[in-house]
């Protein structure tokens, strides 16, 4: 060692050296010879301090249940009884050995989540507010019994605005569960008594996340005829364009599917944010060629995978989707007829079947699909003509193919609900027809893109352009095909046709070309057209396999339906949907129970009554929380410029009732009266309930609710939430559920709406109800904005606390909760939270209720004969006809002394009426044997034999047994009904698995891949992956529309007084005219506290899903707050900052005509001018300050919302086109707001 | 020869997703307890954007790492090890902990307390570290997706090194993510600033630890960290660091950081390496040719003499087996596709980075070309977003030649796998112009795409 020269490679210098040559002697172990390093083996107590941290007693398997679609599996690690932390579970059953796996699932979130256990926002036991809960004592000294005694604060009003007022205030304090249950109960039971079963609501999303804790309390309000709030659509991540356009209400690969693309764009879809364990795929697929296309206004997350970022300004994304489509139509169908492609359109759209050329005053317009009972002769006298729309024949004969509508529910087509054509070959346009003439008409087709006439500013960006189809005469009309239409829509030009069309792609001044977007998107013109022709040489290339992740981006939009059937028609015609690796894959907020119909059985309680008071929540709160009374919006200016005027004088309020009256839509409260009182007076005057209440509407004594929503005695009275945060998360128009739903102070900065703008059918009040709610209860394990409002909080179990399924469209597995510690302090789960306020409401309603008949007014519900209530979607007064031209009155029986009874047995309609799901009814015959004996059942008393549920394991257990993605049998079973239905091969998709029976046992030892069952459009058979429409398209099953297949044309009268009978581009809603907003961009110079002299500038206010939260879950989780900017922020660009002389991290305020928010600017120059993003769900209860403007706590995101419901999402009754729990219905849309922001005060107070 | 096992590991910067699940496994696992609040083992950074701590890669202000003496040997940047000695008493290139941020809470109670008032509950930041009511203005990643890019952008010490200009504006955006944990480096300058000799690099698997028995909390390992990944702990007074979860490794599972990366970005194995030429390779004078010097003390361990060798340095037969199977030596010698992080600091860190690809420039996408194309493939690397000297300065000392070269063949992979993605037939051509084969193409690709649980770690 000493003979070392120091030519070798050395350190410092040779004191040093012997220095460090010394240490050597001190310290036991090897330094390196040249003295770098120390390098030490065996024996290192040192090293205890972290083996011992790294040390537990058990790890245990679940999930989270939170809105985010992973359903991701995890290990729960356990130490001395206390959960210590939680990592991936990485078991799941393989994707095949030549596709990455679906391990690790899970994100920085889901890793937080053991930090709530434990910590101080922890709800550890019940609470009432002080305010009420004095109120209560006291009245239980005057009233014994608890109805009594609710219904003497409740029916005062002095003191029941005296305890609303105190909402949100603080001032809760611990009461006994018993205490806390006695109150909800006694609300729930006088409410039922007093005003109806339907003035009781409850509000609980994404059953898919934890079916049995959502199930538990839907069942129990199912039970007792309360109304259950629908959460897809208020949520605004239904894609009305999927019912629309599939009839069906989201089908989506699983995310292992992205693998097979070739050709993926994500657009408005951030999928490393907001689906952070599907990621991988996407940025894998690249590695196998796949190209990325990224679509956002901003450089987002998912822009670093792209090979290209597109961005498009906020909204205008359907004007580049139809540019796109205008180079496919052109270069794949006009200048070169692709095979596959044309071969798709034919046999899986609509698009060569036979449209009328309609007059409109001189114009000419497209008008009703021709169906069989237009042709005359036979044909017009088979069942259900006016439902079976007719194609040409190759030899120019009109025929009709199987697989419509009309097919559909007609016995004497049983087998001809397919979609074989036989061998007819249609043209897709009449032109193609060798003996077409030549004969062409002038089409008018509207417009909403041009710049309105000076003075003309409020009537919009309406026009016309006039383009020619081919047309030909067919039963003495004028026909054309849907083909023809969309080339015309397009405007793709052929030879020969009149009309306006561009001159190529480089023409900006006719709608449809790459040139006309880029005015419209900034998106260069070469970039679209590039994109949508490399979108479409991959599908043809690779047979389909191009698609486009889609979501909230482009999906939170007032006129999101028409910007995803720009989209979903880009798949059309390409031939992508059904295939795998190809076609629309849509995700947000889309979720997946795959053991449907065992859920929906044990959810809806359709083993004991049918049908459950299912309501649209959008209009639900629309109604509720008064935001009507400052909308006004009149539905005629969302009508195109060939309006026929139905909307005339009518606000979109009034679309509403229209649709509630034709029972198109559910409306709960329904009527002006209790239906338990309707029954008896009905019963009084001798009559069928029915009968009783068609004549009192005719005669004017009974109206519908939503005909006078500020009426006391139609007011919703009692609110349970539970797996939810309304109001500091989801609730558009927070300020405007603050004030009038609840009662107490709020931020609403704009003036009801004035005389002649009100609905024209809804009774106006002069005095707006302040706090119609009697009783708001939450269930939740940490304090949210909602339980800060409640009344009545009651402690949760968390997820690592109970028993339940989880899972979700990303992945075809179940799999479970488990708990990894019971529930601690005094929680309980849901499970146990319902069932308990279930016996308490049996007990007290023995002495108020006993057994009652109930009357449900249920609409016209999808994927039944309900839906050809409307031929041709022609809407005309006729007489009230329940089930026809109105809703279904249907009687139920309630003996509302059991509900407890029943809630905790299988009641016996599962077997006598089967189980519907999507049309297809299984018959759990064997099951509920099999069921009994895995369950138990009731010994004795009045549900003695009944199979028990009477805990979340026997429940899990039903909803395993109940379904055909869990059990073979059941899937066999409904595929062999199908196969009646449709003369084709289904079963054998199944058969593989005829005798698998998933237990709960075995989702508790391993996720599942759950089996092909006609529950899904997509087929797991033989191990591949699930893509929606498989079957559709390889078995010949038809979609769920009126011609069974995709719909590019929509031919209801709605449709076309919008002026969407076909894809189209509709800008974002101009606010400035419609309600005097200010415009984007504009800049003032304001006065007032902490701004004096500064500007302030207008911007779009997008609230695009948070990185570090999913919703408003782990926003207050510490560890998330750490990793950002640990409270509410608004980003927002440098220009626009400069604008306002606001630097990164100081406090700003936004506002507009609905409230205020409070928050610090991140500046970042990844941020577009003009568009500012408060990232979703910003609760109010971390760092919020009190706003300047308001003088009240800042607000959260949806402080600057409002609802604006857009009357096409109203439609029902008619084809695809029909109400089904989820499905259809008003979206509650918030990305067209605007916002003004300042610089604020920098000196914050919090109270 | 004397053959030592490293265990090391490569990330793949093309994949990751920037969503810090690993950051939280982490630190749940390891760090989520009083002394520690500010400390995260593993991080993730947005590039561009000024690290955690601050600015930590400016090592002229910070002092860590080697540096190379005129004479060739090489010196603790901050001083030699004697120079630490006497000024062991005032250290003055600690970062403070503004430097990486004042951690804090919130009054949660307020929510469940808060008696009836006129105002909604909030529960206000509280410092963790004075109990004090605070503005919060920095955090563990307040940089994130570039916020507040305006305001702080300019001191990332990447951008201040590069020639070209790189403007905080929306056209030219870019940007990556960076996750890091210890370098476990084979010429570690925290256990060289160590006046305690309390931390070790272990014989077995070369993982650099801090025995907490024998710290003193003297904090030289931290200044002398050039990636700042030693940290000190204020309630026990010593020094704590990732351990690249040993009590894990030793039982055969991944690091939690790695089995818990959903981006599944994470590759993790042995190495063998001649550890009597790491100073030699450590003190080569160009830094451009660090990182071959680097690669060179890597050992093939299929070279027969090279299995000699280690078995005669008492090297299980396992453990060179799992040499052999080893992802980490694919990429980082076969492949030649992962480089290590800033090797200008002399250390030989042994966590390899993958560089990323990003999306082409506005210019060809609004010239109507499309860079995917294969006629277009390598004419795009040059026009991607993420300049690629930005990239040199990270892993190659601003030699952009290997950073290019690591690009290509990801591009490469994914041209010539199209052609087998579409049935359209496998073109050598795409693989030899990147020095490959096809069979190596698809080999790497297996690893890289499909990466398997059992192929990652």
């Amino acid at each position: 060692m000493a003979s070392r020269t120091r030519t070798e490679p050395a350190t410092d210098g040779p004191l040093a050296d012997t220095l460090l040559e010394l240490s050597k002697f001190i310290r036991p172990g090897e330094v390196s010879p040249d003295l770098r390093t120390l390098f030490l083996t065996g024996g290192r107590d040192g090293d205890v301090f972290y083996r011992d941290r790294w040390s537990h007693d058990k790890v245990v398997r679940s999930t989270h249940g939170v809105n985010c679609t992973g359903s991701c599996s995890w290990k729960v690690y356990v130490k001395d009884g206390i959960i210590t932390w939680e990592t991936q579970q990485t078991d799941y059953p393989s994707v095949g050995p030549d596709s990455p796996e679906y391990e690790p699932r899970g994100c920085p979130r889901g890793a937080a989540f053991s930090w709530y256990t434990y910590s101080p926002t922890r709800v550890r036991y019940p609470y009432v507010r002080d305010a009420l809960l004095q109120l209560y004592r006291a009245a239980k000294q005057q009233h014994p019994d608890p109805v009594d005694a609710w219904a003497s604060i409740v029916e005062n009003p002095q003191l029941a605005a005296g305890y609303k007022r105190m909402r949100g205030k603080g001032g809760l304090v611990r009461a006994t569960w018993n205490e806390a249950l006695e109150i909800a109960a006694a609300a729930h039971v006088h409410t039922v008594k007093t005003y109806g079963p339907d003035r009781v609501a409850g509000f609980s999303p994404i059953p898919a996340m934890s079916m049995i804790s959502h199930g538990a309390g839907s069942r129990f309000l199912n039970l007792i005829g309360g109304t259950m709030l629908s959460f897809y659509d208020w949520y605004a991540d239904l894609p009305v364009a999927s019912p629309q356009v599939f009839g069906d209400q989201t089908d989506v690969p699983e995310s292992a599917d992205w693998w097979n693309a070739s050709y993926l764009m994500m657009w408005g879809s951030n999928v490393p944010v907001t689906r952070t364990p599907d990621a991988h795929f996407m940025t894998e697929a690249r590695y196998r060629g796949t190209k990325v296309i990224t679509v956002s206004p901003d450089y987002t997350d998912n822009t670093k995978f792209a090979d290209e970022w597109v961005a498009p300004h906020p909204g205008t994304d359907a004007a580049l989707a139809i540019a796109m489509g205008h180079v496919i139509l052109t270069e794949f169908f006009v200048q070169r007829r692709t095979p596959r492609f044309e071969d798709y359109m034919r046999r899986y759209t609509d698009a060569p079947y036979l449209v009328t050329v309609e007059r409109n005053g001189d114009r000419l317009v497209p008008g009703k699909f021709l169906a069989a009972a237009d042709l005359g002769g036979e044909a017009a006298t088979g069942a259900h003509a006016a439902f079976k729309p007719a194609v040409f024949h190759q030899d120019g004969t009109v025929v009709v193919p199987n697989g419509s509508l009309g097919h559909r529910f007609s016995a004497e087509d049983e087998g001809r609900w397919n979609l074989d054509l036989g061998d007819v070959v249609p043209p897709l346009s009449v032109a193609d027809l060798e003996s077409w003439d030549g004969a062409s008409a002038e089409i008018a087709l509207p417009r909403f893109d041009v710049a309105p006439e000076p003075g003309q500013e409020h009537a919009g960006g309406t026009g016309v352009v006039v383009r020619g189809v081919p047309v030909r005469t067919v039963a003495d009309v004028m026909v054309t095909t849907v083909f023809d239409l969309m080339l015309a829509r397009y405007g793709v030009g052929r030879d020969g046709l009149p009309g306006e069309w561009p001159t190529g792609y480089d023409d900006p001044s006719s709608p449809g070309t790459p040139a006309w977007q880029e005015e419209i998107t900034s998106v260069p013109a070469e970039q679209a057209e590039r994109i949508g022709r490399e979108f479409a040489d991959n599908a043809e290339r690779s047979g389909g396999r191009s698609m486009i992740l889609m979501g909230a981006g482009t999906n939170h939009w007032f006129h999101s339906d028409t910007i995803y059937r720009t989209f979903l028609a880009l798949t059309m015609m390409c031939g992508c949907q059904g295939v795998n690796g190809g076609g629309w894959a849509h995700y947000v907020g889309q979720e997946k129970v795959r053991p449907l119909t065992g859920y929906n059985q044990y959810a809806g309680a359709l083993d004991w009554t049918r049908p459950p008071r299912q309501a649209i929540g959008t209009a639900f709160w629309y109604l509720a929380t008064d935001q009507w009374r400052y909308d006004g919006l009149p539905a005629d200016q969302l009508s195109s410029a060939l309006s026929r005027g139905t909307f005339e004088g009518r606000t979109t309020a009034d679309c509403l009732v229209e649709s509630v009256k034709r029972g198109w839509m559910p409306s709960y409260p329904t009527f002006s009266r209790n239906p338990l009182d309707l029954c008896d007076e009905a019963e009084a005057a001798g009559k069928e309930p029915a009968q009783h209440i068609v004549d009192s509407l005719e005669d004017g004594t009974l109206h519908y609710a939503c005909e006078d929503p500020d009426a006391p005695e139609n007011w919703p009275r009692v609110i349970t939430m539970w797996r939810a945060n309304v109001l500091g998360s989801s609730g558009k128009g927070n300020e405007y559920f603050l004030k009038h739903l609840l009662g107490t102070d709020a931020a609403i900065r704009v003036d009801e709406t004035g005389e002649g703008s009100r609905p024209r059918d809804i009774r106006w009040r002069e005095d707006a109800p302040i706090g119609k709610l009697d009783l708001l209860v939450t269930s939740d394990f940490r304090m949210t904005s909602t339980t800060l409002f409640s009344d009545v909080v009651l402690p949760t179990a968390t997820w690592y606390e109970k028993y339940d399924l989880s899972s979700t469209d990303m992945h075809p597995f179940v799999h479970s909760f488990t708990p990894a510690i019971d529930p601690p302090w005094q929680t309980r789960t849901d499970f146990e939270t319902f069932g308990a306020l279930a016996e308490w409401f049996s007990r007290l309603a023995r002495t108020h209720l006993g057994v009652r008949r109930d009357i449900v007014a249920a609409p016209l519900q999808h994927d039944t004969p309900d839906v050809m209530a409307t031929p041709h979607g022609r809407v005309e007064d006729l007489p009230l006809k329940p089930g026809v031209t109105m809703s279904k009155l249907i009687v139920v029986e309630r003996d509302y002394t059991a509900i407890a009874d029943k809630w905790k047995t299988l009641g016996p309609l599962s077997e006598k009426l089967g189980m519907a799901t999507k049309g297809v009814t299984f018959h759990p015959d064997k099951e509920i044997d099999a069921l009994a004996r895995l369950n138990g059942v009731v010994e004795s008393g009045p549900m003695a034999g009944r199979v028990r549920l009477d805990s979340d394991r026997r429940a899990c257990e039903m909803v395993l047994a109940f379904s055909g993605t869990t059990n073979g049998r059941l899937a066999v079973q409904g595929f062999e009904e199908l196969e009646k239905k449709t003369g084709q091969k289904l079963a054998f998709l199944a058969e593989e698995h005829e005798g698998t029976h998933i237990s709960f046992n075995d989702v508790q030892v391993q996720p599942r891949s759950v089996i092909t069952s006609p529950e899904w459009s997509g087929s797991e058979h033989g191990g591949r992956r699930y893509t929606a429409f498989a079957v559709n398209v390889e078995q010949l099953k038809p979609w769920h529309t009126l011609t069974g297949r995709q719909h590019f044309f929509l031919d209801h009268d709605w449709m076309e007084e919008l002026g969407e009978n076909l894809p189209i581009y509709r800008p974002p809603l101009d606010l400035h005219r419609l309600f005097g907003d200010a415009k984007p961009g504009e800049r003032r110079r304001i006065a007032g506290p902490g701004a004096d002299g500064q500007m302030e500038v207008s911007v779009r206010y997008l609230t695009p899903h948070s990185k570090w939260s999913i919703h408003s879950e782990y926003q207050d989780n510490l560890f998330m707050l750490s990793l950002s900017r640990g409270g509410p922020t608004i980003w927002m660009s440098p220009k626009d900052a400069a604008v306002i002389g606001v630097r990164d991290n100081e406090w700003i305020e936004a506002y507009n005509r609905n409230g205020v928010v409070v928050a610090r600017a991140i500046v970042s120059h990844r941020m577009p001018e003009g568009t500012v993003y408060m990232y979703h769900a910003k609760d109010r209860t971390v760092d919020v300050p009190i706003a300047e403007t308001s003088g009240l706590r800042g607000g959260i995101h949806n402080s600057l919302t409002r609802i604006l419901l857009k009357p096409s999402h109203l439609i029902g009754g008619y084809a695809q086109l029909a109400w089904a729990f989820n499905y259809l219905g008003p979206t509650g849309n918030q990305r067209d707001e605007v916002t003004t922001i300042r610089r604020r005060s920098q000196e914050v107070q919090y109270r | 020869m004397k053959v030592m096992a490293q265990m090391s590991m490569v990330m793949n910067l093309d994949k990751c997703i920037g969503c810090h699940t690993c950051s939280v496994t982490c630190k749940q696992a390891w760090t989520n307890r009083t002394g520690v609040e500010y400390v995260w083992f593993n991080n993730v950074e947005t590039r561009p954007g000024v690290g955690y701590p601050r600015t930590y890669e400016d090592q002229e202000k910070w002092g860590g790492g080697w540096v190379r003496t005129k004479r060739g040997r090489l010196k603790l940047r901050s001083g030699g090890r004697l120079n630490k000695l006497a000024h062991i008493f005032s250290n003055p290139n600690l970062p403070e902990i503004h430097d990486y941020y004042e951690p804090w809470t919130y009054d949660y109670d307020m929510l469940l307390n808060s008696p009836a008032g006129e105002q909604t509950p909030v529960a206000r930041p509280k410092s963790l570290l004075t109990g004090q009511d605070m503005k919060i203005s920095w955090s563990a990643n307040w940089d994130d997706d570039l916020g507040g890019s305006v305001a702080t952008m300019q001191d990332d010490p990447i951008l201040k090194k590069m020639s070209e200009q790189v403007n905080a504006e929306f056209e030219q955006a870019f940007m990556f993510y960076l996750p890091r944990i210890c370098e476990h480096c084979l010429n570690p300058s925290c256990v060289a600033s160590c006046p305690s000799g309390a931390m070790y690099k272990r014989v077995e698997d070369g993982i650099v630890l801090v025995d907490q028995d024998r710290c003193r909390g003297w904090r030289m390992c931290v200044s002398g960290c050039p990636y700042k990944k030693v940290y000190f702990n204020h309630k026990t007074g010593k020094a704590e660091k990732c351990t690249l979860c040993y009590p894990r490794i030793e039982v055969g599972l991944p690091t939690v950081c790695s089995e818990t990366c959903v981006g599944r970005l994470r590759y993790l194995g042995l190495v063998l390496y001649d550890v009597d030429r790491v100073a030699k390779a450590a003190s080569v004078e160009n830094e451009h040719d660090l990182l071959d010097a680097q690669r060179d003390v890597i050992l093939d361990p299929f070279d027969p003499g090279v299995i000699e060798a280690a078995r005669r340095d008492g090297i299980a037969e396992d453990w060179i087996e799992a040499a052999q199977n080893s992802p980490i030596f694919k990429l980082i010698k076969q492949y030649k596709v992962a480089l290590p992080l800033h090797p200008e600091y002399r250390t030989m860190p042994m966590v390899w980075y993958i560089p990323p690809l990003s999306p082409v420039v506005d210019v060809i996408t609004g010239s109507g070309n499309d860079g995917e194309d294969v006629r277009n493939l390598f004419a795009a690397i040059d026009q991607l977003r993420i300049p690629i000297e930005y990239l040199a300065e990270l892993f190659t000392a601003g030699d952009t030649a290997p950073v290019d070269f690591s690009l290509r063949k990801l591009a490469a992979m994914r041209s010539y796998m199209r052609g087998i993605n579409l049935e359209e037939g496998r073109d050598e051509s795409i693989a030899e112009s990147v020095g490959m084969t096809g069979t190596e193409i698809e080999e790497m690709y297996r690893l890289l795409a499909i990466a398997k649980y059992n192929d990652r770690y």
